[in-house]
């Protein structure tokens, strides 16, 4: 239901959605019907001459039964939905898969900058790509991701990969995500940081392995990656800081 | 003491501006709450426009840039919880209702009553006088999340930060000393025979309400203390590199910020379960179980804060606990749901116009129970956290408490507080011209929700997949769907206006309801009752078999 | 409305309870959420940073204990003052009402002392987490008692003419629940290492 709205381009993009599916059908029919009894209540009972209203004070068995019976339907269906919206959870969230790679992504106000391994495949390594704003992923590839910020809290958000996460100052938080359809896809920030906020737009690159190999030889050239090291403030995004102010 | 005690008139200036009559205080509370709408909605309207129009010349404001983008949606979210939901649903209404409903002259505390809307006027100023300092009043959304919110160099409004975090905690302490009050009195000051359970549902959930807000807001209160030392003393409680949490904040603030959607949300239940029961000539179903339900809903509402933090750095294991509290809520809410639908069934239904927003409350607010399942289940919060789908979601929760209801309530009591009936056919066309819109802006904003717009964004220009031409049609339908809501609100304010002198005259009691209010004038006296009722029976007693009339007032002997 | 006419709704009573007591309790009750809050938030800080011990024991424990002698003395003064008006001895009560400030006064002198200590040391309300709650709790706690103090002279004026006996207890009640939170500070801020 979901993929009509927005491509899924991460494994667990479909997890996400089946879920949402889910919900919306059990909710939906408890929508439907709940409206359709009221509007029908409404036009039976309306008020009529000669016709008196009946003395129902909501107390007796036969009469609580009318509202005891949905009670346990309501309980049975939160239970359908809420097992399956854990085990979503427990596998997105809290177990992470054994990684190919591990990319560290920093948050600061305005842009998301990426630190990626060069071709030795370690972090921290002389030969680390480090781009801001774009971030190069191979595709069928378990990625795991450091999240820290420089100053406030922001929420590194891929909404392709239903991927999302909030960044906090002094906390590295790890995740992960197996991207799994060639393409470009925004990388947004989803919590509130300043001024800047709706222009902390990032892209993430989805390509083939060959693709990916390429880029990483063209850009481990240390004089490459010495230029593309995130400026100490980035204030980048089509305004200045004065525009923004005003 | 049985004897009467005169209440002398007093002159002009005593009577509208330091009095301590409750239905004086109701009404100060209630033309605030008002004038705060009007200032919240305009905020709304001009970030809709540049939402549906963007970087366009907004009329009546000039071009929004994303400073004040921030600072629109900051301080509409504030202004319409803290200072229209609040002082219209819970002090507007519980000031006028509870004494007069529970049958006795006035608040227990008078004088801490009148000190209450004194306060909550000063936290009123104080938010709007942060408009004229430097920087501009604070944009970091109605949340205030550390660093953000503790440092100047951050926000860029350190000035706006500090008097938005003072503003909130006036109006704090003057809802402690209000809900106090409530409370007490409602204990303490009911008529003679006045049980438990022959209080009306309304005076109920106002004073639930207002204990669920005393137990909550204390770590909040805590909280802002914290937040404002680290403003403006360089302290670091929020601040990591030195030694602080800046999730400290955010348990604080949600562990306010869920109880305070249940403080607003029941008394509008309340107001929708007056209005249904008299407008359908019935007695409630289950009156009772409205009450457990409501006692349920307000103990759960403590255990849930953390489904608003799932992906905010908890421990994840943390969010499964949450979940499932958070689904179980739905259990109480539902069956309350279902039990006003069946108040329906076997009454006589009469379409006036409160009963129209009562109903449309139950029927709107259903749509938001249920999407808040959505955002309720971890795994699908994932997704959908922050973006225009939990907007969508919570303005069918908040339109319904704090519009609808609200709307429900004044048509309702508007002759009980004037003495005159509202027009008829414009109470009509305002209320059509109002639900109407309000799904017509919604809706739309479920889809770009789904379709990943994010929140507190001035524009999509830098998302490839949020520029998509399809999503802004739906936002510019949102958009103009708002100029037509807001412009029918025209009609109420004319009605409201210009029945106040040419309404029909409404008498005593003009719907035939049975609680003690409606025993008194039209508008009450000074002091309420001449004679101090003595109760009966229950609030509800419409259609009584083998009686000529069909309702039997509490405080008529039989 | 002048203040000697109050309403009926403040002379009723449904619950038996008188509605004075009844507001002071709910007033203390929202104190405690506040105090509460503040507290949890320190606890849950100083688990995490064993390092905050030092700094607490820069605290004068000596000095704690003994205001802790003060104010449990006062709160026995409050008792005795309850006990007088009960009695109809408004002249008694306003005179042991006084007596309970007397002991505010001295509490709040010793902190005096201490903090201008603890400043001249060079350890402020933003020298560091600890210090940052040791300040923030303790003041919280000593305007609770200055406003407590202030309260108890005016009620003692009023009860010195027999008037508005009822606030007697209803004062004390407030400062039993100003000594308890203290009696919860005294450990937490200058005992735990």
């Amino acid at each position: 239901m979901l993929e009509r709205y927005l491509t899924a381009a991460s494994t667990y993009a479909h997890w996400i959605d089946y879920q949402f599916l889910l919900i919306a059908v059990l909710v939906g029919f408890w929508l439907i019907l709940a409206e359709a009894v009221m509007f029908w209540l409404i036009f039976k009972f309306r008020a009529k001459d000669g016709r008196p209203t009946q003395y129902i004070t909501g107390e007796e068995k036969q009469q609580t039964r009318w509202i005891t019976i949905p009670h346990f339907l309501v309980i049975l269906c939160d239970l359908v939905i809420i097992v399956p919206a854990i085990m979503v959870w427990y596998n997105i969230k809290q177990v992470l898969p054994p990684p190919d790679e591990t990319v560290r992504v920093i948050g600061q106000q305005w842009a998301w900058s990426f630190q990626e391994a060069g071709p030795d495949g370690a972090l921290d390594t002389a030969d680390d790509i480090r781009m801001v704003g774009e971030l190069h992923v191979k595709v069928n590839t378990t990625y795991h991701f450091e999240l820290m910020s420089r100053d406030v809290v922001h929420s590194f958000s891929v909404p392709a990969f239903r991927l999302k996460q909030d960044a906090l100052p002094g906390r590295t938080i790890a995740g992960w995500f197996r991207p799994n359809r060639v393409g470009t896809y925004d990388i947004q920030c989803t919590q509130m940081c300043g001024i800047g906020h709706a222009m902390m737009a990032g892209r993430i690159i989805v390509e083939t392995q060959q693709d990916h190999a390429a880029w990483l030889m063209r850009n481990s050239n240390p004089a490459v990656a010495e230029q593309r090291d995130p400026p100490a403030s980035a204030t980048d995004g089509g305004l200045t800081m004065a525009e923004m102010r005003r | 003491m049985s004897t009467q005690v005169v209440h002398a008139e007093p002159g002009i200036l005593k009577k509208y501006f330091f009095s301590t009559d409750h239905k004086i205080i109701a009404m100060q509370y209630l033309f605030t709450g008002m004038a705060m709408a009007l200032i919240g909605g305009f905020f709304a309207y001009v970030f809709r426009m540049q939402l549906g129009f963007p970087n366009q010349h907004v009329p009546g404001y000039g071009i929004v840039t994303p400073g004040k983008y921030n600072a629109l949606v900051t301080m509409h979210g504030s202004i319409m919880i803290f200072w229209v939901a609040m002082p219209v649903l819970i002090a507007a209404f519980g000031n006028f209702l509870i004494p007069l409903m529970i049958g006795c002259d006035d608040m227990a505390f008078p004088r801490i009553n009148r000190l209450s809307y004194q306060i909550f006027l000063l936290s009123a100023l104080v938010l709007l006088s942060s408009f004229l300092v430097k920087g501009g009043p604070f944009g970091g959304a109605w949340t205030a999340y550390p660093p953000l919110s503790a440092v100047g160099a951050y926000n860029l409004t350190p000035i706006g930060a500090t008097l938005w975090l003072i503003a909130v905690a006036l109006e704090f302490v003057a809802f402690l000393l209000g809900g106090i009050n409530f409370t007490v009195t409602t204990m303490n000051s009911r008529a003679p025979g006045m049980k438990m359970y022959d209080i009306p549902l309304v005076v109920w959930m106002i004073v639930l309400a207002s204990v669920i807000f005393m137990a909550s807001v204390g770590p909040l209160v805590a909280g802002a203390i914290m937040l404002l030392f680290d403003q403006t003393m360089s302290t670091g409680f929020f601040d990591p590199t030195r030694g602080g949490d800046p999730l400290l904040w955010q348990h604080l603030f949600w562990f306010f910020g869920h109880p305070e959607v249940y403080v607003v949300l029941l008394p509008a239940l309340g107001i929708v379960a007056e209005v249904v029961a008299v407008f359908a000539r019935k007695k409630i179903f289950g009156y009772k179980t409205v009450l457990y339900t409501t006692w349920a809903v307000g103990f759960l509402s403590f255990v849930v804060w953390a489904h608003h933090q799932f992906v905010a750095g908890i421990d994840p294991r943390m969010a499964n606990i949450f979940s499932v509290t958070t689904l179980l809520i739905s259990v109480p809410i539902t069956e309350m749901v279902f039990l006003y639908i069946a108040t329906l069934y076997g009454g006589s239904i009469h379409l006036d116009t409160p009963m129209l927003w009562a109903l449309a409350f139950i029927g709107e607010f259903m749509i938001g129970g249920v999407t808040g399942i959505f955002l309720g289940s971890s795994g699908t919060d994932i997704y959908l956290h922050d973006t225009y789908f939990i907007i969508a979601h919570f303005h069918y929760t908040f339109v319904p408490i704090a519009i609808i209801a609200v709307y429900a309530g004044l048509t309702f009591w508007y002759p009980k507080m004037f003495g005159r009936m509202l027009n008829e056919t414009l109470g009509k066309i305002h209320f059509w011209g109002t639900v109407i819109p309000f799904n017509v802006i919604f809706i739309p904003l479920f889809i770009t929700g789904t379709a990943g717009d994010q929140r507190r964004v001035y524009s999509y220009a830098q998302f490839a997949e949020q520029s998509r031409p399809a999503l802004q049609h739906l936002r510019t339908t949102s958009t103009i769907a708002l100029l037509v809501m807001l412009s029918f609100q025209l009609v109420f304010l004319f009605n409201f206006f210009w029945s106040l002198r040419n309404g029909k005259s409404a008498g005593a009691n003009p719907w035939r309801s049975a609680t003690l209010e409606w025993t008194v004038p039209s508008p009450p006296p000074h002091g309420n009752f001449a004679e101090l009722p003595t109760v009966y029976r229950g609030p509800y007693e419409y259609g009584l078999p083998g009686r000529a009339d069909d309702f039997l007032p509490q405080n008529v002997p039989e | 409305m002048s203040a000697s006419a109050k309403p009926i709704a403040n002379t009723r009573s449904a619950t038996g309870i008188p509605t004075a007591r009844l507001i002071t309790w709910w007033v203390i009750a929202s104190e405690i959420v506040i105090f509460g809050g503040l507290l949890a938030s320190y606890i849950m800080h100083r688990v995490g940073h064993p390092e905050w011990a030092d700094a607490a024991s820069h605290t004068n424990t000596w000095a704690g204990a003994f205001n802790t002698f003060v104010l449990l003395t006062s709160s026995l003064c409050a008792v005795l003052a309850h006990k007088a008006a009960d009695g109809h001895d408004g002249p008694k009560a306003a005179k042991l009402l006084r007596l309970t400030s007397l002991g505010g006064l001295i509490f709040l002198t010793v902190k005096g002392f201490e903090w201008t200590k603890d400043i001249h040391e060079g350890f402020v309300l933003s020298s560091g987490g600890f210090w940052s709650f040791y300040y923030t709790l303790a003041g919280l706690h000593g305007l609770h008692v200055l406003a407590g103090m202030i309260i108890m002279l005016i009620v003692a004026a009023d009860a010195a003419k027999n008037q508005e006996l009822q606030r007697v207890e209803c004062i004390g009640l407030y400062w039993h629940f100003v000594d308890i939170v203290w009696i919860f500070l005294f450990p937490l801020l200058y005992i735990a290492r």
